[in-house]
């Protein structure tokens, strides 16, 4: 049997293969090891926290603290600096700690980072990795539980990818790590506990390409990060009343693929798209619209999205539960656009 | 060696107690013993008047409605870019800010590819792309101008961090105006750089407006400089009109950094000649009295006077690199009305890396 990791240990994995490669690979971040300049640790070598999460323990006592940075508590001034590290020929890694925190650091990718290239004719390099973490599900409430990768995704200069398996976890951050350009690599949170199949050896996956995780021809369900699984889950209830829904991973949420999209519902006639993000201007707004665009007269009912509502995220756990998409959500409107299936 | 600057007003014609305080501050001024060579006064000067003709040209052209857009003036503060970039190599890095013509031309930056760029030509340094705000030069270490006020404080900390890492002696200069010190930003970079001794200059040009607000409105400082203090780093106070003491403070600062000793901040005070924008009505500027006087001395001719008396220049010299200067700038514009718009196709182009 293949072996299994857990998906922060593949997140941790692909840094670590990322660094031994190129030294020119650097992490910052707050906490990101964790306890610098504290005798007791710097005489064991020893990290303190790895990340809040622990996602790159480990990093700093194998590679040194030069090259895994603690910063101040200062995203605004780390996320310019790791432009300005990018942009001279380094490739960092910074991590943004929770992705809500975007706030005090947007400059850095709305006004420089995505921008550097174009407005300077092509002369210079951004090849930059933020990772960072989103997702409701934990009680973090408002201001540590959004998912921004939508807006992120809508900046031009800017690739977004957002892994929902550890093996796609590795491949994926070692792809946007090599990657030329700006990459945010938004994680969910309630999957680093997640285990799967990962390759022990250094592999990637092609950002921009999704994954057809279940091939069917009745319904196209696409879905973003943890969302598959609220896709899988509906395909396998569906399923049991004899229609055939294809689930498509988008993995990547820009660019997102078009083609894979286009062609599965060329084939099923029908489409929802799950997306944990608020329900306007996000990824499945945008894909139902280029659907809606480019494959109109294959559609046999309504493009349908099932999102977060328009609301941050809240606290209690039975608001939080009621704030995610689920599997009953979605076979609720399932149910209006596969009626006439039913019926044969 | 601290003194009052020459030229320097005692107080403002809008007289309050924060603005004398603000002028009555020590300031460096030059010594007697600037170590400048012939060649390196000759290069100074000419770069100097290579912004002032560049900027006349554009001011000239913008007023006739040729260049697109707007575009912000630094005729004025020539001082500041010359005497900090006479210390630079084409391997060392700096930031720029929206008024950044002078620095990208201190820094060497291609008068022909600038002034195209500012017109919105193919042939531009950024392709045309970029414009007057973001004038950038990869290959001579300008990671550009800045349209976010405040833009260059982490680019620039983010080279000296590479710099450190690569265990080079490059430094990273960091301009900024009196209006961007009172960003946030200003205080994350200079506590991390000092933090870490990183081989950077912050070197704040207070012309003091930012936009049409005064410093001694906007900053609870009386000078950017003492701020240094926080930050556990030197602080110092320059005339930043006068190109040889600019030279010598940042000559120190940067000499500092290669050494490894970390960054310094270096405050120039100057007088910002034109408007926030061209088109800028600027009436919260003193119609007369000490600020205007302040706002009449020239850099160039402060240094003319400077060289001529020290024996390094003579008048002539001086003339024959004005000249030079201004040959030089109508190649630049002629180059530009010969060089073609971008193609169409080139909208999409450079988004990516491949």
């Amino acid at each position: 049997m293949a072996r299994e990791i857990l998906f922060m240990k593949a997140i941790n994995e692909a840094l670590d293969q990322a660094m031994a490669k190129d030294e020119n690979i650097i992490l910052l971040g707050e906490d990101i090891a964790g306890g610098a300049e504290v005798q007791h640790l710097e005489e064991a070598n020893e990290d303190a926290w790895g990340g809040v999460m622990g996602v790159t323990r480990g990093l700093a006592p194998k590679y040194g603290r030069e090259r895994v940075i603690d910063t101040p508590l200062s995203e605004m001034g780390y996320m310019a600096a790791a432009v300005g590290m990018a942009v001279t020929g380094l490739r960092p890694v910074a991590e943004l700690m929770f992705s809500d925190f975007i706030g005090f650091c947007f400059d850095s990718i709305i006004g420089q980072g995505s921008k550097m290239r174009y407005m300077f004719g092509g002369k210079a390099k951004v090849p930059m990795t933020v990772r960072t973490m989103h997702g409701a599900g934990v009680n973090a409430a408002a201001q540590h539980s959004g998912s921004y990768y939508g807006l992120f995704g809508s900046i031009p200069g800017v690739k977004v990818v957002v892994p929902a398996t550890p093996y796609d976890a590795k491949g994926l951050l070692l792809s946007a790590i090599e990657d030329d350009n700006l990459v945010i690599f938004s994680e969910d949170k309630t999957l680093y506990g997640m285990k799967g199949e990962v390759p022990e050896e250094y592999y990637t996956i092609p950002i921009g390409k999704a994954a057809i995780k279940r091939e069917g021809k009745d319904l196209t369900i696409v879905t973003i990060g943890k969302m598959l699984y609220v896709g899988l889950e509906v395909a396998d209830i569906l399923e049991k009343d004899n229609i055939s829904v294809e689930v498509i991973d988008l993995r990547t949420v820009a660019p997102w693929d078009e083609e894979t999209v286009l062609e599965s519902v060329k084939k099923t006639g029908r489409l929802i798209i799950i997306d944990e993000s608020n329900p306007h201007n996000n990824t499945a707004t945008d894909i139902a619209s280029v659907v809606a665009d480019k494959a109109f007269d294959y559609l046999d009912g309504p493009i349908k999205c099932v999102c977060a509502p328009n609301t941050p995220v809240p606290f209690a756990a039975n608001l939080e539960k009621l704030y995610i998409p689920d599997a009953n959500k979605v076979l609720t409107v399932a149910t209006e656009i596969i009626d006439d299936l039913r019926v044969k | 060696m601290t003194q009052k600057a020459k030229g320097m007003p005692k107080l403002f014609a809008s007289v309050d107690t924060s603005v004398k305080e603000l002028v009555d501050l020590e300031i460096r001024t030059a010594t007697d013993t600037a170590e400048l060579t012939k060649d390196k006064a000759k290069s100074m000067y000419k770069s100097m008047e290579d912004i002032r003709n560049f900027e006349e040209n554009v001011k000239r052209f913008f007023t006739a409605g040729e260049i697109p857009g707007f575009v912000h003036l630094y005729a004025g503060e020539e001082a500041i870019a010359v005497g900090v970039c006479a210390h630079l190599s084409d391997e060392d890095y700096i930031t720029s800010t929206h008024r950044g013509h002078g620095h990208c031309i201190a820094k060497g930056g291609d008068l022909k590819g600038m002034m195209a760029e500012i017109f919105g030509k193919a042939t531009g340094l950024c392709k045309g792309k970029g414009g007057s705000m973001h004038i950038a030069d990869m290959d001579k270490g300008i990671l550009g101008a800045n349209g976010m006020v405040g833009g260059g404080f982490g680019l620039a900390t983010g080279a000296a961090m590479r710099n450190k890492y690569k265990k080079t002696d490059r430094v990273a200069v960091c301009f900024f105006g009196d209006g961007a010190a009172n960003e946030g930003v200003f205080h994350e970079c200079l506590n991390m750089a000092s933090i870490w001794k990183l081989p950077v200059i912050f070197v704040c040009e207070n012309n003091l407006f930012a936009e049409s607000t005064p410093q001694w409105y906007s900053s609870a400082s009386r000078t950017i400089a003492e701020r240094a203090a926080a930050y556990n780093m030197p602080g110092v106070r320059v005339n930043g009109k006068d190109v040889v003491a600019v030279y010598e403070v940042a000559g120190e600062a940067i000499e500092r950094a290669r050494r490894g000793e970390g960054p310094t901040l270096i405050e120039c005070v100057t007088y910002r000649n034109h408007g926030h924008f061209e088109g800028d009505e600027q009436s919260y500027k003193a119609p007369s009295g000490e600020e205007k006087e302040w706002a009449e001395v020239d850099p160039l001719e402060v240094f003319r006077q400077y060289a001529i008396e020290n024996g390094l220049l003579t008048e002539e010299e001086l003339d024959q690199l004005r000249e030079e200067s201004v040959r030089d700038i109508e190649e630049a514009i002629e180059f530009t009305k010969e060089s073609p718009e971008p193609s169409p196709e080139s909208l999409y182009q450079d988004v990516f890396a491949d």
